[in-house]
């Protein structure tokens, strides 16, 4: 991408190693930036919805720029904002974001593994590990020679700033958007579409891929939009439990 | 709105916390430095493919199919990407395709 990277190279061992680092940790930036690009598009899109709906609800720009940033899980910021416009109840507050974010365990035990080894980094990787951030991270190919923590911080770190700058352009300029940008959210849906087909390329056996699609489905038909994933989880788990045996024998290539 | 400052304060928190408890909790569990349970180690391979098939799901979940476009637009704009991205293996024309051929669909066409 980028033909430059030679002149930084220059004379003297110090200052050498310290270039050398500067220029993994930007060879890890320039490997990274592409594939947030789609998610550069959903969330400033995403967040400046949500910066519009706090507005109109009639809560001033701070609240979804503090908001996007702590939280930094989209769907249940708008949840939250119901909870402030209801009456006190924290720990109704509390369990419904413990259900509606219970998917991050899974995310969590899939990465237990790659996020290990990456320092000081590693808590920042894990308090931004949305959905966007962990699929990317779990499936990009990061090229042999980039630094993989620097690249996963990378990844969560740009998303988590498209996702404030989006709220705060939302919650700031949210009563003069025109232009039309209905159906705009299915960027989303299309990069997890993206996403599960190279994850299904990268298996030789598709068990997972299909009972996590099969059993996701199936619950979302008995019950409904709002309370299918943890039901979907609950069925995943057990499903993958009993398949153990068999699968290990078959080798998981991941 | 009803809520004190402080309330809404702690309001907020809780759902940090929430969130955070959700996100954390599997590295607490099996920190780093143990060795992690072989069961945990075999989930930690699975579970990625079938919750990446629930995260599409969860993108559908509002799409009805028995009123109004009956997923019509949703279906097309998924089949785009697939082909797409079967044909050219490029991830951003896939998902900038899928996204056009959805959005023309919604705004004109339904």
């Amino acid at each position: 991408m980028n033909k430059n990277k030679e002149s930084l190279h220059l004379s003297s061992p110090a200052i050498n190693t310290h270039m050398n680092k500067r220029s993994q940790i930007w060879a890890a930036f320039r490997s990274a930036f592409p594939y947030t690009i789609p998610i550069f598009a959903g969330f400033l899109f995403l967040g400046i919805a949500y910066g519009i709906f706090m507005h109109s609800l009639g809560f001033s720009a701070i609240y979804p720029i503090i908001m996007s940033f702590m939280i930094f899980a989209g769907s249940m910021e708008f949840v939250a904002a119901n909870f402030l416009l209801g009456a006190f109840n924290p720990m109704n507050a509390l369990f419904l974001t413990l259900m509606v974010n219970a998917r991050h365990l899974f995310y969590g035990i899939s990465m237990l593994d790659k996020y290990r080894g990456t320092g000081k980094k590693k808590l920042y990787l894990i308090f931004g590990m949305c959905d966007e951030s962990f699929s990317i991270n779990y499936t990009a190919n990061v090229p042999a020679n980039v630094d993989k923590g620097w690249f996963m911080f990378f990844v969560t770190l740009l998303n988590h700033l498209y996702w404030v700058a989006g709220a705060a352009i939302g919650g700031i300029f949210g009563s003069y958007v025109k232009f039309n940008t209905e159906g705009l959210d299915f960027v989303m849906t299309a990069l997890f579409i993206v996403i599960f087909i190279e994850q299904w390329m990268k298996e030789k056996k598709h068990y997972s891929a299909l009972t996590g699609l099969g059993l996701s489905v199936a619950s979302l038909i008995l019950f409904g939009g709002n309370q299918f994933i943890i039901p979907a989880m609950l069925a995943i788990l057990g499903v993958l439990t009993v398949l153990r045996k068999p699968l290990e024998k078959a080798e998981v290539s991941v | 709105m009803t809520m004190t400052m402080t309330q809404q304060m702690i309001t907020i928190a809780m759902v940090v916390l929430g969130t955070m408890l959700t996100r954390f909790l599997p590295f607490m569990i099996f920190p780093s430095g143990k060795p992690t349970p072989k069961y945990v180690q075999y989930l930690g391979k699975v579970l990625p493919s079938a919750v990446i098939g629930l995260l599409v799901i969860y993108c559908l979940k509002d799409v009805s199919l028995l009123s109004g476009s009956h997923g019509i637009p949703e279906l097309v704009g998924a089949a785009a990407v697939v082909l797409l991205h079967l044909w050219k293996k490029n991830m951003l024309l896939s998902i900038a395709g899928g996204t056009v051929v959805y959005m023309v669909l919604v705004q004109l066409v339904f």
